[in-house]
């Protein structure tokens, strides 16, 4: 038995059905089987047993499902019949302390000290934490075998990560990628709250993606409080996170086409990148929508004036970001790079539950806007864009379709901007309540589950980056691809290293 | 090729006209705070308690402002009832010692030139090593656009490189985590002496909205030692490049300013 929910549904946390873990386990696997995928698995901090939550999510129909169980110690991996958790089986060892059983490349994903006091899978003493980075990695055995080992310091302006090629010449066999270096304990910081920090610890899970996390946040914060922004808000909120999928897709088109020597591309969509985020500064006076997205609706509003320069600015990226990007398309070197380079398949993307451009580069039909809608996508349709080689070229592709859906959309809802107030009074949170809030981030799904207590503080509020998803992906899509076209397939993906990290 | 050109012709040019020319900033850009403190009412604590990162503290001194942990975000500005503190349009913020980002009473004092032996070494060639040591990743990118067209860094001979050993210094962002501590020690000791650390965000400075997290470290001056501190979360691509500008004394203007 599950328990089916909306979007941003608020429901009381007693509703939530806990079953034995064997119960647990089979009700995963049968949904995944009928096609869920699952947005979400993680543990709740606490004594004794450890509660597991588990989050599906059944595009077809919209719906999603709670489910949990409790653990104490260890139980059976789920990983060897639904391989699309284990980076999150891995998060809950880490954690909570317990242990996946069977798990076949059990280690810490974070490299971050136990949220159970006392409760650790790697058996460190209480107040330790793993050493970063020191684990053992996958290695491949055999003449004119090698490994070659990149970073946490990267040669670009990068995040810090940790990968480990095993490579036959040229060819990468295999690549694990390390994390962690950024985790910085806000999941543990959240505990307790909202309190003055909250809004903003969302605007920085990710930086470039401010406004996608801040949504999710108060989608979850009003469905607690019973609470409803103004229509105006949800178009305000709409525009922003197409805004910020605009800035960040065109900014990896140009970096694809720089990762490929082709520069005019890569120089135009530079600037062009910043002229999208001047257009979200333009709004609320932060190029990465600082401010913009509060609990109740929006912390600014703009006037007739400000619309008219929106338009005037939108219509002159239009056309610049179009002859820019067409370029690519049109020249054959660039294409002899991006086809055939770090290809997945459906069947893959699906079975490691991929999200975002990755997935739809695979040609699954999964977008939060048009599958679970909240906000202005409940009203306004943007179709799923989808490409089906899963290329780097596809990734590019399905970028550009998205690009000028978000252009249309952007460019419609600054006409129809509905009059009224942008903010609404937000009331104490409901107590032992639980919500989960999607939003279709411009990297793809972001999942925030916020749970409360008996006083209507979070008693545990889980946040899900869509590169938590993604990280894997990358990893695979690197099998037998030469070790120079690392660059290119990670820049196709373009994940999060602090999104993930925390 | 036809079809390169005519679109090269049609994107124009870009690159701005700072520093010669005064750049314009969009309306609603917060940079430099100025707090009228004669609008304050007696004990009101409003601000320094709406403020995320404690970055208002008063006390019979008056109120101060650290520049360092400000993220620039507008709780403290909605919570006062007399209007007393608002944003201004002035994107100069870096300094080079850390109380001086502490506004008090007297203005800010911006970034002074290095001494005229490094500034001869680095002055008109600056090779930087980025470390992100923690943080959002939202320093990183507005500080990977001062490599574009319309920044142009390279025109001012600074360059990102791509190993401490090619460099003269460090641009740290992010508050130091306890998982990237020794790979930015480790970055530093690689980079040869003499060397410059450039502190870039709220994050870096003090910790940002982390700050006394125990999985962090306040920021990089906890780690390293620190040349410049460039405040904004994340600051402006212009006051990044403000500041590499004064600290290189390739500002005419670098003392007429406050």
């Amino acid at each position: 038995m599950t328990l089916p929910l909306h979007n941003g549904e608020l429901l009381n946390r007693a509703k939530i059905p806990h079953q034995n873990v064997t119960d647990f386990r089979q009700q995963v696997i049968a949904r995944v089987h009928d096609g869920a995928r699952v947005a979400g698995l993680f543990g709740l901090p606490g004594n004794g047993s450890a509660p597991v939550l588990a989050v599906l999510a059944n595009g077809a129909s919209g719906m999603l499902e709670l489910v949990g169980t409790e653990i104490s110690g260890e139980y059976p991996s789920l990983t060897p019949d639904v391989p699309q958790v284990h980076w999150f089986e891995r998060e809950i060892a880490e954690q909570c302390g317990v242990t996946p059983q069977g798990h076949p490349w059990l280690k810490p994903v974070r490299f971050a000290k136990s949220l159970r006091h006392g409760h650790d899978a790697w058996r460190l003493a209480a107040d330790d934490q793993p050493l970063i980075g020191v684990a053992s990695f996958y290695r491949v055995e055999g003449e004119e075998v090698h490994e070659v080992a990149v970073g946490p310091v990267h040669a670009g302006v990068i995040e810090p990560g940790h990968f480990r090629f095993q490579c036959h010449g040229e060819d990468v066999l295999h690549l694990e990628i390390s994390l962690g270096y950024q985790h910085r304990g806000v999941e543990r910081a959240l505990l307790g709250g909202p309190d003055k920090r909250t809004i903003h610890y969302m605007e920085t899970l990710a930086g470039d993606t401010t406004v996608g996390h801040a949504i999710a946040y108060c989608q979850a914060i009003e469905a607690l409080a019973g609470c409803k922004p103004p229509a105006r808000a949800q178009v305000l909120r709409g525009i922003a996170l197409e805004l910020e999928r605009l800035a960040n897709h065109t900014g990896d088109l140009g970096a694809l086409a720089g990762d490929v020597g082709y520069l005019p591309t890569q120089s135009f969509c530079g600037r062009l990148r910043g002229d999208f985020l001047n257009m979200t500064a333009l709004v609320c006076g932060s190029r990465f929508g600082r401010g913009l997205v509060r609990p109740g609706g929006t912390g600014i509003d703009v006037d007739e004036t400000r619309i008219g320069q929106l338009r005037e600015r939108l219509e002159q990226a239009l056309r610049d970001v179009t002859g820019a990007v067409n370029l690519l398309w049109n020249t054959s070197s660039v294409r002899g790079r991006f086809e055939r380079t770090g290809a997945l398949t459906a069947e893959t993307a699906r079975e490691t539950g991929l999200v975002g451009v990755p997935a739809r580069a695979c040609g699954l039909e999964q977008d939060v806007r048009h599958e679970f809608p909240s906000g202005i996508y409940q009203f306004v349709q943007i179709p799923v864009s989808t490409y089906h080689t899963g290329d780097v070229f596809a990734r590019a592709y399905v970028r550009w379709l998205e690009i000028q859906r978000s252009m249309a959309f952007v460019d419609e809802q600054l006409n129809a901007l509905p009059a009224g107030p942008v903010r609404t009074t937000v009331g104490p949170l409901a107590k032992d309540a639980a919500v989960v809030a999607l939003v279709e981030g411009w990297r793809g799904e972001i999942c925030h589950v916020a749970m409360t207590d008996k006083t209507g503080r979070f008693a545990r509020y889980k946040v899900v980056d869509p590169s938590f998803h993604n990280w894997f992906g990358l990893a695979l899509a690197l099998r037998n691809q030469q070790i120079s076209d690392f660059p290119l397939c990670n820049k196709s993906f373009n994940l999060s290293y602090c999104g993930h990290d925390l | 090729m036809f079809r390169n050109v005519v679109i090269r012709l049609q994107q124009g040019h870009r690159t701005i006209g700072f520093p010669k020319g005064e750049p314009t900033m969009l309306d609603r850009f917060r940079g430099r705070p100025v707090v009228d403190q004669s609008k304050c009412p007696a004990r009101c604590r409003d601000c320094a308690e709406a403020c995320p990162t404690d970055a208002i503290r008063i006390d019979t001194k008056g109120l101060r402002l650290d520049l360092g942990r400000c993220l620039f975000c507008t709780d403290c500005v909605e919570a006062c009832p007399e209007q007393a503190i608002r944003y201004t349009q002035d994107f100069r913020l870096a300094a080079r010692k850390r109380d001086d980002l502490i506004l008090g009473g007297e203005g800010l004092k911006l970034a002074d030139a290095l001494d005229k032996k490094t500034r001869r070494l680095f002055g008109r060639s600056l090779k930087l090593r980025q470390v992100s040591a923690g943080g959002c990743n939202g320093c990183e990118a507005d500080v990977n656009v001062l490599s574009t067209v319309v920044f142009d860094l390279g025109r001012f001979g600074i360059q990102m490189v791509a190993s401490p050993r090619h460099a003269d210094g460090l641009l740290i962002t992010g508050p130091v985590t306890e998982n990237m501590r020794m790979a930015l020690k480790k970055a530093y000791d690689a980079v040869p002496a003499p060397r410059i650390v450039i502190a870039v965000g709220a994050c870096a400075i003090a910790g940002g909205p982390y700050i006394n997290h125990p999985e962090q470290h306040n920021g990089a001056d906890n780690v390293v030692p620190v040349d410049l501190y460039i405040p904004g979360c994340p600051p402006h691509p212009l006051t990044i490049l403000d500041g590499l500008l004064r600290l290189l004394g390739r500002l005419e203007d670098a003392s007429s300013r406050k």
